[in-house]
């Protein structure tokens, strides 16, 4: 029984314990030292957390890996650069520029919707050109338009003929950090603060919300806050690197935020009906559910919730290429929900952490990697490359694959 | 009875223009005024019409052959090709085996595909069996196994062991993101046989090329297994039923396919002269897709008609969009958007259809 | 309680034309408070017609609606969407389960009607946002659970539950739903085992007990016999008869099931024992979805013209289906004296069996493709005619094709403008002569027919038949018809199979007593 669940649990989650593997392996021959290593772990949460936890609403409402979270991030960017012209700075720039985003992203979630409920059945492929096609009219905005149509005037943002965006935008004096810097703390304190949270929660959950909690899973996850709390405590009395790893709490509470507000959306009469039409649409509009609406307010909670996390992104990395950036976005938030253990059906808070954990733990340590094991690395970038788009790939095929063996079962079983 | 001959009389007169009209679709007649328009203004701008229309011409002999690839996938009912990297690839391991060889001139060209056949039926073969198991998902799949592929390749450019120094960097290892091929099959089609007439040059090897390769494949949909394809891709219930092996006939749809994909990057290359390897491949898929979609095909249905009317009117836009927006003003990138965007709106009209299951 | 309650649904003078063919003829339908009112009947003989008006579907609201009027609680009422009907208290029971299996039961019986708190959030941006209130809900489950004197733990997931307790979920929900009055069961004992069907049926005399109306409509005469108060009987959309349990007999009820409506054309008695065996099936079961075959035994003799018959999703479909492999099959199958691979359409074909499906839109045609494609496409594959040697290979015979196209077309004369037409556009009496030329270009020795008449209109129908007919006789063709239509059966085959529950009940001469084909198609064996 014990050995079967085991077995059950290594099959469930093959995907991400290969790439604790490959992470870890990856840490030991790139020669990385730790303390070095988490401060950009630590980083690269804060800024792409928010991204990949905006993909689950729609994987809840049956629409798949919402490709076209790449519109989301334009819309954020495109406030970005407003207000860059616009020289706020710091948490107010994040601010007004997170409200700019919000009616060009309601309003690009209300068309991908549409669209989606056009051609169903295939949503996950047309909302992966969407993107593409959205790029080409990003392009055509600010590579053309601007200065040209759209009055424009700022050297530092225009390329020198006067019309059209430079390839890359720098934050730096401008949004760059504005939320990150808010509190920062560092790690060792940190530490100490989620440790108590974990044991915390996990107590609650087990004396107040019986049945959700095993007693093994509460021991666990006891003896590990525990070990956080000693961990950090100590620490924090030494003059031991990890001090100078300074985590941006504020950009991680907006996090915990939205994890918060998810759960939460789980549990209301909305989020209710997305799972119902997730599950099945044509139970769900026998039931009286309007299933086209539905889903429609799921991409405009998905494309609202992209357009804030590329403004989280793009603040924390404080300089971005105009024209690839959000690209890029869409894609690695989609491969790091997947490597977290998540597939086309079923995606959950915990796995988007837990992936964006893995996804950027392989990105650091790949190149270097690379340049260890083959002196180039190059290698380690056309690896990770190969990583991304191979574990979309993977887990698209596999879904479809489970779903062909499920439909034959089916078929087996009605007999 | 009466009733019928009536209802049938009037579907005699109307049919045909219906069906023009339907056949045509409203992107297409925006693609063709957008076409016309562009040709107008091309006129008005004195560019010189001959020295378009060749461009036209070769770019056409070039992208025929990448465009009817997407054929055989869509009548055996894999839909639209988006693992055209694939084939693209082996067709650069081919033209990179020549190089290696020594080989010149249309020996080299042909000797490229030669070696690339095989490898397009090894790689056409895999494929095909992993579409067999992911039945409606074969456009979001193919597109992320052809992206994984390419990058996979990436590590083969620089580790295959190709000697010749023309290809490799003049410091490190692995061979160069583009290859020349100057001396060896750049233009070798397009010089064929080639004459002028009123002042326009006409490519006629390359064109008589990608005409041979479109009748080889219009005379094998006239065959037994060509009509038995086309059988799985309409209807494979009614396959099954003829006593067709569906899963076998999908398999041999995606090789034709990926055959075609590596012939037709040869023929591409030949053309513009390099050999483009790494992360070029990635996105011809999309455009060979747009350009069949253009060409009036849909995710289920297409004929060559379509491949050759499709490379025509998109590759005309591209062609022509770029001296003209030059003239315009200094709006370089205009064709580069136009391209991006005519062909995933032409792509997301066709997904935005009624009937076919992703 | 026989008829002297309040009555809660009246159905008057009920009637209604699809497309100028009249399926419904002056239904008259009344049901009392507590009343369990069965209602029996063929395939097509306007059950489900008539449940689609009572509960307002929109192919009733498309197609023109219809005459007659619904009184309920003693008032006119217009339902115009099963919304209306759901408000007015009248609920169905799905025969295919509308269950989310990933839910809970108490998810599944509270769908779309969860109970919802206010809190911070939802005031603000509106009552979507309301949070479940998961303890009421389960309380109401396990409330309309424990009316069925069901003890299902509600908060288990229904996929592990066993197809009986599902059953039961989707009562619950009903019974959920406030101010319900009348539930209409749809086949619900057609999925179940034995003990399982008596448990509903306990459950529904419970419900009838505390003053539920209920419509129960099965093929299962004992059923009908065992907990109904009042039985409808409906054939070919009349009502042939309305009578209280205490007045009638199983017997009875088959025979004003099936009753006459075509006389049987047998000229041609022909001396079966004579003729040897052509097709022997033994032990065959087919996987097909919705019509399994359990375990069949057949011996189809050399140039007769067989028919198997039965109810809907009995199977019957599923043996010519099985023998023409496609769907996935066991047992052995004798053709000619030659053992067969089943599971293997092409070798099938290539011994001279061939299929004109049930599914003619879904199987038995490529609907883009043109009349003459359609006509040669198996033959070119099957036994490589049509095809002209060019060197090493062999390209379709243009000519050769159209010269059959069109001798087809005018034999079987299929209305169509030319040869090119794609057949989508044709009528569905045209399609299935299409199917037919498809079948004869094979020329096969034995041809299943699988429902030929579906869809068609009766004009087309009696050619239809016809042409089976003289393929037969004229061509000694072996024919094997498959149909609903016990009269179609009648009027043109040798002998009758009666298929229930995946096997063979009996086989009849046409001729033979409509009782007896009424009892043995209800899964009651005949008494012989």
């Amino acid at each position: 029984m014990r050995k079967l669940e085991i077995k059950k649990f290594l099959a469930n989650n093959a995907v991400s314990i290969l790439f604790v593997v490959i992470g870890v392996l990856g840490l030991r021959v790139s020669g990385l030292s730790l303390p070095f290593f988490l401060e950009d772990i630590v980083n690269r949460l804060a800024r792409n957390s928010f991204m990949v936890l905006s993909l689950i609403i729609p994987v809840l409402a049956g629409l798949g890996l919402n490709f076209a979270i790449v519109l989301g991030a334009m819309a954020g960017q495109a406030a970005i650069i407003v207000v860059t012209h616009w020289k706020i700075p710091g948490i107010s720039g994040i601010l007004l520029s997170v409200l700019l985003a919000f009616p060009i992203a309601v309003l690009l979630g209300i068309l991908t919707g549409r669209l989606l409920n056009r051609a169903r059945g295939k949503e996950m492929i047309t909302t992966l050109i969407l993107g593409f096609f959205a790029n080409g009219i990003y392009q055509l905005v600010f590579l053309l338009l601007v200065g040209s149509v759209i009055p424009m005037k700022n050297d530092v943002l225009v390329l020198s003929s006067g019309v059209g965006l430079r390839t890359s935008i720098d934050l730096t004096g401008g949004l760059k950090n504005g939320m990150d810097d808010l509190i920062r703390i560092p790690f060792p304190i940190s530490a100490v603060i989620i440790g108590i949270l974990l044991s915390g929660v996990y107590l609650f959950k087990y004396f107040f919300q019986k049945g959700t909690v095993r007693i093994g899973k509460l021991l666990g996850m006891g003896i590990l806050g525990l070990f956080l709390v000693g961990w950090g405590a100590f620490h924090v009395y030494t003059h031991s690197m990890f001090n100078f790893v300074r985590v941006p709490v504020g950009t991680f509470l907006i996090v915990l935020g939205l994890c918060l507000f998810i759960t939460f959306f789980t549990r209301t009469k909305l989020g209710q009906d997305m799972r119902t039409v997730g599950q099945d649409r044509h139970i769900a509009e026998v039931a009286g559910i309007d299933s086209d609406r539905v889903r429609i307010i799921a991409m405009v909670m998905s494309t609202v919730l992209a357009s804030i996390g590329q403004i989280i992104f793009l603040q924390n990395l404080g300089t971005f290429s105009t024209y690839g950036s959000h690209e890029q976005a869409g894609m690695f938030a989609i491969a790091a929900l997947l490597i977290g253990g998540a597939s086309v059906a079923k995606a959950t808070i915990g796995q988007a952490l837990l992936g964006t954990l893995l996804f950027h733990t392989m990105f650091i340590v790949s190149p270097l990697a690379g340049r260890t094991l083959f002196g180039d690395a190059q290698l380690g970038e056309f690896f990770r490359a190969f990583v991304a788009y191979g574990i979309i790939g993977l887990s698209l095929a596999l879904h479809s694959w489970k779903k062909q063996m499920l439909a034959r079962e089916e078929a087996r079983r009605s007999v | 009875m009466q009733y019928d001959n009536k209802k049938s009389q009037a579907t005699v007169i109307l049919e045909p223009i219906l069906k023009t009209i339907r056949s045509f679709g409203i992107p297409r007649i925006i693609i063709i005024l957008f076409l016309v328009s562009l040709w107008f203004s091309a006129a008005f701008l004195s560019i010189p019409f001959p020295a378009l229309l060749y461009d036209t011409l070769i770019r056409l002999g070039m992208n025929t052959v990448l465009t009817l690839s997407m054929l055989p996938s869509i009548l055996v009912g894999t839909s639209l090709f988006f693992g055209l990297p694939l084939g693209i690839i082996c067709g650069l391991l081919g033209g990179v085996m020549s190089i290696e060889l020594n080989l010149k001139g249309l020996t080299a060209f042909f000797a490229a595909i030669g070696f690339s056949i095989p490898l397009a039926i090894l790689v056409g073969y895999g494929y095909g069996l992993l579409l067999n198991r992911v039945k409606g998902s074969e456009m979001t799949v193919g597109t992320y196994v052809g992206f994984a592929f390419v990058s996979l390749m990436s590590f083969g450019w620089v580790t295959l062991p190709f000697k010749n120094p023309e290809m490799a960097w003049a410091i490190g290892k692995g061979i160069r993101v583009t290859v020349s091929l100057e001396g060896r099959f750049s233009n070798v089609l397009n010089k064929l046989w080639a004459f002028e007439i009123y002042g326009i040059k006409i490519p006629t090897g390359a064109l008589v090329f990608m005409g041979v390769l479109c009748l080889i494949v219009w005379l094998f949909l006239r065959t037994r297994v060509g009509l038995a394809m086309q059988e799985c891709g309409m209807n494979p219930k009614f396959a099954k039923a003829s006593g067709i092996d569906v899963d076998r006939m999908r398999i041999l749809g995606t090789i034709i396919s990926t055959i075609l994909g590596a012939i037709g990057i040869l023929t591409y290359a030949q053309g513009f002269g390099f050999l483009q390897l790494y992360e070029a491949p990635m996105y011809m898929g999309f455009i060979a897709a747009a350009a069949i979609l253009i060409g009036g095909a849909t995710l289920k249905t297409a004929k060559i008609s379509h491949v050759i009317v499709g490379t025509f009117l998109f590759q005309g836009i591209l062609v022509v969009a770029l001296p003209v927006a030059n003239t315009v003003a200094t709006l370089g990138s205009l064709a580069e958007i136009s391209r991006i965007i005519v062909s995933n709106g032409i792509i997301l009209y066709a997904l935005a259809q009624k009937g076919g299951n992703e | 309680m026989e008829g002297n309650g309040q009555i809660v649904l009246e159905m008057k003078n009920i009637s209604k034309e699809y497309y100028g063919n009249k399926v419904l003829k002056g239904i008259n339908l009344s049901v009392h408070k507590g009343e369990i009112h069965g209602i029996v009947g063929e395939n097509g003989a306007g059950k489900s017609t008539l449940m689609n008006i009572l509960f307002g579907m929109s192919v009733i609201h498309s197609t023109g609606g219809f005459e007659g009027s619904i009184e309920f609680l003693g008032k006119p009422v217009t339902i115009s969407s099963p919304f209306d009907a759901m408000a007015l208290g009248i609920g169905m029971v799905h025969q295919e389960f509308m269950l989310i299996p990933g839910y809970s039961v108490t998810e599944n019986i509270k769908l779309n009607r969860e109970t919802t708190k206010e809190n911070v959030i939802s005031r603000i941006l509106g009552p979507g946002l309301q949070t479940l209130d998961w303890k009421s809900m389960g309380q109401d489950a396990k409330k309309a659970l424990a009316r069925l004197e069901m003890h299902i733990d509600e908060w288990a997931k229904v996929a592990g539950l066993p197809v009986g307790h599902m059953q039961f979920v989707e009562i619950a929900r009903e019974l959920d739903k406030e101010h319900i009055k009348l539930l209409v069961f749809d086949e619900p004992t057609a999925v179940l085992t034995e003990t399982e069907a008596d448990t509903l049926l306990s459950a529904l005399r419970r419900l009838s007990e505390n003053g539920i109306s209920i419509l129960f409509i099965t093929h299962r005469l004992h059923e009908i016999m065992e907990v109904c108060q009042r039985i409808t009987v409906l054939r070919d959309g009349v009502q042939v008869a309305s009578k209280l349990k205490s007045e009638t007999t199983i017997e009875e009820l088959a025979q004003l099931m099936v009753g006459h409506s075509i006389e049987y054309m047998g000229k041609r008695k022909v001396n079966l024992t004579e003729r040897k065996t052509i097709l022997k099936i033994r032990d065959l079961k087919v996987l097909m979805p919705g019509e399994t075959v359990q375990k069949v035994d057949l011996d189809i003799k050399e140039g007769e013209i067989f028919g198997i018959g039965g109810l809907a999703g009995q199977g019957k479909i599923g043996i010519a289906n099985g023998v023409m492999g496609l769907y996935d099959s066991y047992g052995s199958v004798e053709f000619e004296g030659k053992e067969i691979s089943i599971n293997n359409p092409r070798e099938v074909l290539k011994r001279g069996l061939a299929l004109l499906s049930e599914d003619r839109r879904g199987v038995g045609l490529l609907l883009d493709m043109s009349v003459e494609m359609n006509i040669i496409a198996p033959a070119v594959e099957i036994q490589r005619k049509f095809l002209k040697k060019f060197g090493f290979f062999s390209l379709l015979d243009r000519s050769q094709i159209r010269s059959f196209a069109l001798d087809m077309i005018q034999k079987l004369d299929i209305r169509c403008l030319s040869p090119d037409q794609p057949v989508k556009r044709l009528s569905g009496g045209n399609q299935q002569k299409v199917c037919i030329a498809k079948a004869l270009a094979l020329e096969p020795k034995l041809l299943f027919v699988s429902e030929p008449t579906r869809g068609i209109d009766i004009g087309a129908k009696k050619r239809v038949l016809d042409t089976l007919v003289e393929l037969n006789q004229k061509n000694g063709m072996t024919i094997v018809l498959t149909s609903s239509e016990l009269a179609e059966l009648r009027s043109i085959c040798d002998r009758i199979a009666i298929i229930s529950e995946g096997r063979v009940m009996g086989i009849l001469d046409p001729d033979a007593e409509d009782a007896q084909f009424g009892l043995l198609m209800a899964g009651e064996y005949a008494v012989r």
